[in-house]
C-alpha cells in the first residue's frame, strides 16, 4: 500500500511539473500583455512598459518560469494582475461555489441516475425499461444551458421562488447560498444522470448475465435481493468510472452553466483570465485542474477497491 | 390523495404567481452590468466596468462631467483661469473628509496630480496630466496648477476618473480596498458576481437617498434578460440582447431608455498598407458598407449612425454621414480607377464583443459585392492589442472607441490607422489651443471633416447606451457622456 502511495504521489509531481511546462511555453506564445490590456487603447507605450515592470514580465522567460514554479512548490501562487490579490485567495472563494455546485450534481446524478439504470435493466425490454431509456436518451439530447435557461423561466421569471442567478456568498446565509444552487445543480445533474442511467443499464445487464447470477437464482434467491446483494456491487465498476469522469468534467467543465446562471465559479475565472490575458491566473488554474483531475483518479482507484475486492487483491 | 395533492400543488403555483414581490426597500438598490471591474481604483487601468462602479461613488475629482456631458464642481467649489490660460488656481470645498477620517486638503491634490504625471505613473490617460508644469498650494483649500502651454480640455480632463484625488496614506491600496471623499465606501465583494457600496455618513453633499447599492455582474445577454425579468436586478445597463428590447419595452413595470454613449464604432483601416493606402480605396469601402443595415443587423438599429470620429452627443459635432452614401456601383468605379477592378483580398481581424463579431459578417458580405474578398479572423482581446493594436498586423479590423472626445488619437504618429497627416496633427494642435468654445468646436467641425474626406476609416455608428430599470427607479443616466452611475441621482418613487 505504502508502494502504492509512493508511486501515486511520484506520478502527480511528473504530471504537474509537465503540465505546468507546457501551459507556461503556450502562455509565453500566445501574443497578448496583461499591462496593455488593462491601460487599454488610450495608454502610451511609456505607461505599459512601467506596469509591466512593476509586474515583473520584463525579467527573461526561464526566470519568470523558476519563480513561478518556484512559488507553487512554496504554496505561493502569485498575484493576479487583473484583480491585484492573490491567485490562491481567488481560486479558493471560487471552490467555495464549484466544488459544491459540483458535488451536489454529481449527488443528484447519482440518486437519481443509478437507481433508474437497475430499474431498466431488472424488466429489460419492458415499458418501464422504454420509460427510463426515453429519459436517457431525452437527457443526453437536451444541453444543459437549455435546460437551465428553462428552469429560470419557470422558477424565476414565473413563480419568483428562486433567484435567477447570481451567488450571494455562503456569509449572506445558508439560505440565500443553497436557494441561488438549486436549479445550477438540476440543470448539472441531468444529463449526467441520463450518462448514469445509461451506463448503470448495461453495466447492470452485462452482470446478470453471469453464471453466479443464475446459481443464485437457483438457490431460491428472489429477483430483488439477487439485483441488489450480487449484481449491484458488480455492475458499479464502470459506474464509478464514469462518476470519476463526470466529476473532472464538472470541476472545470461547467462554465456554461456558470455563465447562464452568472455563478462566480472556476471556469468562469478561467474564462475571464483568458480574456483579460492574466495569465498568472491562467497558468495556476491549469495546474490546480491536473491536480484535481489526478487527485480523483486517485479516489477512483480506491473506490475501485472497495467495491471489488478482486481488484484491491490485485493492486 | 391525488385529488389533495393536486390541489396542493395548484395552490403553490398560484400563491407563487399571485403573490406580489416584496415590498420595494427605497433605501436599497440593484445594479447589474455586463463586466465587473477587477480593481476599483480608476487610476490603475482603463476598463469601463472601474468607472461605471466608482466615478462619483466612491473617487470623486476637482470637478465631474454631470449627465448633459457638462463640467460642474465636485471638489473644486470654484475656480479660475489666468488670462494667458496657463494658470488654474482652485478654491477647494471645506469640511471634506476621506472616507478613513483624513481631511481632505490641497495637498492630496497636489499629490494626485503628480502621481498621474511621474514618470513611473501608471495612469491609462496620462495625456491628461502632461500639460502641467507645476502645482502649487498656497494655503490648504488653494490649489494653483500652472501649465506649460495652453491645454483646451484641461478641465474636461480633470473631470475623468483617470483624475480622481486620492489620500497618499491609501493611495497604493485603492485597487482592493479604495479610500476616497464619495459619499460611498465598499462594503463587500464577491469577486465574480456582485459588490455592495454603503453610504458613508458625513458626506459633504449630505445624506443620499440610496443608502446600500450593489452591483451585480452578469455577462451573459440570456442571463441579464432573467435577471430584469425577474425581478432580481433594479437596472440594467448596456443590456446585451437587443433583440429582446421590443418585449422589455411592452413591459409595464420596466422603463426602457436608449440613449448615446461616446463610444464611436469604425471599420479601422490599416492606412499604410496595400492596397488601402490608396484614398480611392479607402472611399470605395465607405461607399460599399451601408451603415444603416450594419446598425441594424447588428444591434437592431439602436446605435446612431455617424460620418466621421465624433460623438453626436458632444457640442461640435458634424453630421457626414451623407459624405459616403451606400452606392455600390460607385465603390466599384472607384477600386477600378485606382486599378482593382477584379477585386482583392483582406482580412478582418475581430475582436470579442458582440457588436463586433456580428457587424463584421454584415460588413465582409457587403465587401464581397463590390469585389472585395474578406476573411474574418476572431481573435480574442488580448490578441487583438498585441497584434492589430500594438503591431499594426491588419488589413481591417471593427472595434469602438469609447473614450469622449477622442478624434485627437488621430494626431498620434504611431497610432494603429496608420494616418499620418501632418494637416491633422496641426490642427489638434490648434484645438488644444483654443480655449474658447465657439472657435474650438468650429475646429472640432474641420477636424471632422478632414478625416472624413481621408476615408481614414469606416464611422459605422456611436454604441447605444441601453438601460432598463423598474419604472419606480428614477434617475438612471439615459446617455453616457462617460461611463458612470452616480447613486446620489438615483430614488424610488
Amino acid at each position: 500500500m505504502l508502494s502504492f502511495l509512493a508511486r501515486r504521489l511520484a506520478g502527480l509531481a511528473v504530471t504537474l511539473l509537465a503540465t505546468a511546462l507546457v501551459v507556461f511555453v503556450v502562455l509565453e506564445i500566445l501574443p497578448g500583455d496583461p499591462a496593455a490590456v488593462i491601460l487599454g487603447v488610450s495608454a502610451t507605450p511609456e505607461t505599459v512598459a512601467a506596469l509591466r515592470t512593476e509586474f515583473g514580465l520584463d525579467l527573461p522567460a526561464p526566470e519568470r518560469f523558476l519563480r513561478w514554479v518556484g512559488g507553487l512548490l512554496t504554496g505561493d501562487l502569485g498575484t493576479s494582475y487583473g484583480y491585484r490579490v492573490p491567485v490562491a485567495q481567488l481560486i479558493g472563494e471560487r471552490l467555495q461555489v464549484t466544488l459544491p455546485l459540483a458535488f451536489a450534481a454529481i449527488l443528484l446524478a447519482t440518486l437519481v441516475g443509478v437507481p433508474l439504470g437497475m430499474l431498466a435493466a431488472s424488466r429489460p425490454r419492458s415499458l418501464r425499461d422504454a420509460g427510463v431509456m426515453v429519459f436517457a436518451q431525452a437527457g443526453l439530447a437536451l444541453p444543459d444551458f437549455w435546460v437551465g435557461i428553462l428552469l429560470v423561466l419557470a422558477f424565476a421569471i414565473g413563480l419568483h421562488w428562486l433567484p435567477s442567478g447570481g451567488f450571494p456568498g455562503w456569509d449572506a446565509g445558508l439560505g440565500p447560498a443553497l436557494a441561488s444552487l438549486i436549479l445550477p445543480v438540476i440543470a448539472l445533474a441531468l444529463p449526467q444522470a441520463a450518462i448514469l442511467a445509461r451506463v448503470t443499464r448495461s453495466a447492470t445487464l452485462e452482470a446478470l448475465q453471469e453464471d453466479w447470477v443464475r446459481t443464485a437464482r437457483a438457490k431460491g434467491l428472489g429477483a430483488a435481493a439477487t439485483l441488489y446483494r450480487h449484481v449491484l456491487r458488480n455492475a458499479l465498476v464502470p459506474v464509478v468510472t464514469m462518476l470519476g469522469v463526470r466529476f473532472s468534467f464538472m470541476i472545470a467543465g461547467a462554465i456554461i452553466i456558470e455563465d447562464v446562471f452568472s455563478l462566480p465559479g472556476l471556469g468562469r475565472l478561467m474564462f475571464q483570465a483568458i480574456g483579460q490575458h492574466d495569465i498568472i491566473v491562467v497558468k495556476d488554474l491549469v495546474v490546480v485542474f491536473a491536480a484535481l483531475v489526478v487527485v480523483i483518479n486517485f479516489l477512483v482507484d480506491i473506490a475501485y477497491g472497495i467495491v471489488d475486492p478482486r481488484l484491491r487483491r490485485r493492486a | 390523495m391525488p385529488y389533495r395533492r393536486s390541489v396542493l400543488l395548484a395552490a403553490l403555483v398560484a400563491g407563487g404567481i399571485a403573490s406580489p414581490a416584496l415590498a420595494q426597500d427605497k433605501s436599497q438598490v440593484v445594479l447589474c452590468q455586463t463586466l465587473e471591474p477587477t480593481v476599483l481604483d480608476p487610476t490603475a487601468g482603463a476598463a469601463q466596468a472601474i468607472r461605471e462602479v466608482t466615478y462619483g461613488n466612491i473617487f470623486e475629482g476637482l470637478v465631474a462631467i454631470d449627465r448633459a456631458g457638462k463640467i460642474v464642481p465636485k471638489l473644486a467649489e470654484s475656480w479660475q483661469i489666468s488670462a494667458d490660460n496657463l494658470v488654474y488656481t482652485f478654491k477647494l470645498k471645506s469640511g471634506v473628509t476621506f472616507h478613513d477620517g483624513t481631511p481632505f486638503t490641497s495637498a492630496d491634490v497636489k499629490y494626485s496630480l503628480e502621481r498621474a504625471v511621474a514618470p513611473d505613473s501608471k495612469n491609462a490617460q496620462k495625456w491628461i496630466f502632461t500639460p502641467i508644469a507645476s502645482i502649487e498650494t498656497p494655503d490648504a483649500a488653494t490649489v494653483k496648477v500652472t501649465l506649460k502651454q495652453v491645454a483646451a480640455n484641461f478641465l474636461y480632463g480633470l473631470a475623468w476618473g483617470d483624475a480622481i484625488i486620492v489620500s497618499e496614506k491609501t493611495a497604493a491600496a485603492n485597487a482592493t480596498t479604495p479610500v476616497g471623499t464619495g459619499p460611498y465606501k465598499l462594503d463587500k465583494w464577491t469577486r465574480g458576481d456582485r459588490l455592495s457600496l454603503v453610504a458613508v455618513d458625513g458626506w459633504w453633499g449630505g445624506k443620499p437617498a440610496i443608502a446600500r447599492a450593489t452591483f451585480r455582474f452578469i455577462n451573459d445577454p440570456q442571463a441579464q434578460l432573467a435577471a430584469i425579468q425577474s425581478g432580481d436586478c433594479d437596472a440594467l445597463t448596456n443590456f446585451g440582447a437587443a433583440e429582446a428590447l421590443p418585449t422589455l419595452k411592452a413591459d409595464k413595470r420596466l422603463t426602457v431608455t436608449i440613449g448615446k454613449t461616446e463610444g464611436e464604432t469604425i471599420i479601422a483601416m490599416n492606412n499604410g498598407k496595400k492596397p488601402l493606402d490608396d484614398l480611392r480605396v479607402r472611399r470605395a469601402i465607405a461607399h460599399a458598407v451601408d451603415r444603416n443595415q450594419v446598425n441594424l443587423g447588428a444591434i437592431n438599429g439602436t446605435g446612431t449612425p455617424i460620418g466621421s470620429h465624433f460623438s453626436p452627443a458632444q457640442p461640435g459635432y458634424v453630421d457626414l454621414t451623407g459624405r459616403y452614401p451606400y452606392d455600390p456601383a460607385k465603390a466599384k468605379a472607384l477600386l477600378a480607377e485606382a486599378g482593382y477592378a477584379s477585386g482583392f483580398e483582406l482580412t478582418l481581424k475581430v475582436p470579442p464583443p458582440a457588436y463586433a463579431r456580428r457587424s463584421s459578417e454584415i460588413v465582409a458580405a457587403m465587401l464581397g459585392e463590390v469585389g472585395i474578398r474578406v476573411s474574418i479572423e476572431n481573435v480574442e482581446f488580448p490578441q487583438w492589442l498585441d497584434r492589430v493594436f500594438k503591431n499594426k498586423d491588419y488589413d481591417l479590423t471593427i472595434i469602438s472607441h469609447t473614450e469622449p472626445l477622442d478624434i485627437n488619437i488621430y494626431a498620434r504618429p504611431d497610432y494603429y490607422f496608420n494616418y499620418k497627416s501632418q494637416a491633422f496633427v496641426d490642427l489638434m494642435k490648434k484645438v488644444d489651443a483654443a480655449v474658447d468654445d465657439k472657435s474650438r468646436l468650429a475646429l472640432y467641425g474641420d477636424a471632422q471633416k478632414m478625416l472624413a474626406e481621408d476615408s481614414v476609416n469606416v464611422f459605422l455608428f456611436v454604441l447605444p447606451k441601453v438601460t432598463v430599470s423598474k419604472a419606480s427607479l428614477t434617475g438612471m443616466w439615459a446617455d453616457w457622456p462617460l461611463p458612470a452611475t452616480p447613486l446620489t441621482d438615483l430614488a424610488w418613487q
